[in-house]
């Protein structure tokens, strides 16, 4: 057990202090992200501040970016990404799958 | 008047997952007294429990700097790996005990009452956590309009349905397996059940934020087989990512919870067998 711990710990090391900007935000409104492509930067953990200016919930989901997120009717609720590898990574609005589509792209 | 396929599908998709669980639950607990009883409990504080996570989706969102909801669907999915990890090692001591009891009264035991709750309380969170998704869903369809409360429910009710069928397959297909192998069988498919939650509990760690080592994945075999999805490649993936918590992109953190929750298991059944040699034939006034 004594590599896991050391490799934990270095990449605690490296991955602690870096971390990006603001938040960057994005609105749901009519069941449509805005705006529904997300540049970030890859390498470094970001965060998307999800506003849902919609009466009905929706749930933040994407496989490719390991996210499950619920955010309530005219709420808002933050969505953290992990560092990223530069690439698209699609994700959507599981309860309007139909129109709540995005991608974010780590650059 | 015709049932909503939305409806249908999202229920269905959602009833799966709990449907596996509560037909595993099922079979491993098979010859308990009341067993049913407490598995029809189980399922519905998680449906009363749904209700409210979802009513309350705002304010639980809201907690811990707005991560309120990762850490509440960590904590419960911990419960239940505690709850699934007490069976096991409960089975370890007592397992041979209770099979040779059903032998000689040929009948339902009442030995396995005290796993029963932790059993319990793991369909609770099965169906909560799946079952808060779906009145999110569609009390937004219903909140919108377009759609009558009767297509809606009808659609929701084939939906759950569909689940109920998936879980007597797993139950029915379980039972198919010799008596004496039953039950280590079920204890197999428990071990990996809570090793596939605590993997998925470290996501939402990781999600809030309470948890940032060993986040990059370390394969991704989304192309081969997707863990979600609605195709039939998405369904089985969705199916072994509840059964065994299989993920199309794993990270470090997660696989070493996954097999430090298989180790852990095994260690504490071994434990525990070696500490009662052999169970006397008379129970003892404890149980």
């Amino acid at each position: 057990m004594l590599r896991p711990t050391l490799l934990a710990a270095a990449v605690l090391l490296l991955a602690g202090p870096a971390f990006a900007d603001a938040p960057i935000t994005v609105t749901l409104k009519d069941h449509k992200f805005l705006p529904a492509t997300i540049h970030v930067k890859a390498g470094v953990p970001n965060v998307i501040a999800l506003t849902n200016q919609d009466d009905t919930a929706e749930e933040f989901d994407s496989t490719a970016l390991k996210v499950e997120k619920v955010v309530a009717g005219h709420s808002s609720g933050n969505v953290r990404l992990r560092p990223l590898s530069p690439g698209s990574y699609p994700f959507m609005g599981e309860y309007h799958a139909a129109t709540a589509q995005g991608v974010v792209i780590a650059e | 008047m015709i049932p909503s396929l939305s409806s249908a599908v999202i229920v269905f998709r959602e009833a799966i997952e709990a449907g596996l669980i509560v037909g595993i639950v099922l079979a491993a607990t098979k010859g308990v007294l009341r067993r049913t009883v407490w598995v029809a409990i189980g399922v519905g504080a998680g449906v009363l429990g749904a209700c409210l996570v979802a009513a309350f989706a705002e304010q639980i969102s809201a907690q811990f700097e707005g991560y309120g909801q990762e850490l509440f669907n960590a904590t419960i999915l911990i419960v239940a790996v505690g709850m699934l990890t007490w069976h096991n090692v409960w089975m370890a001591g007592h397992g041979k005990q209770m099979a040779r009891e059903m032998r000689t009264l040929g009948a339902a035991v009442s030995a396995g009452q005290r796993t029963l709750t932790a059993l319990a309380i793991v369909v609770g969170v099965a169906v909560l956590r799946e079952g808060s998704e779906v009145v999110l869903f569609l009390y937004g369809i219903a909140a919108q309009g377009g759609m009558t409360t009767a297509s809606l429910l009808s659609g929701g009710l084939l939906g759950l349905a569909g689940g109920a069928a998936v879980s007597a397959a797993m139950y029915y297909g379980l039972l198919t397996i010799p008596a004496h192998r039953l039950f280590s069988v079920t204890g197999w498919l428990i071990t990996l059940l809570a090793a596939g939650m605590a993997s998925q509990a470290v996501l939402f760690l990781q999600n809030g934020g309470y948890l940032q080592i060993l986040q990059t994945p370390v394969w991704d075999t989304s192309w081969l087989l997707p863990e979600s999805g609605d195709g039939l490649l998405g369904i089985i993936g969705r199916m072994l990512h509840t059964l065994i918590g299989y993920s199309d992109q794993p990270d470090g953190a997660q696989l070493i919870a996954y097999v430090a929750t298989i180790l852990g298991i095994n260690v504490l059944m071994r434990v525990v067998n070696r500490a009662k040699p052999l169970p006397a034939a008379v129970p003892s006034p404890a149980e």
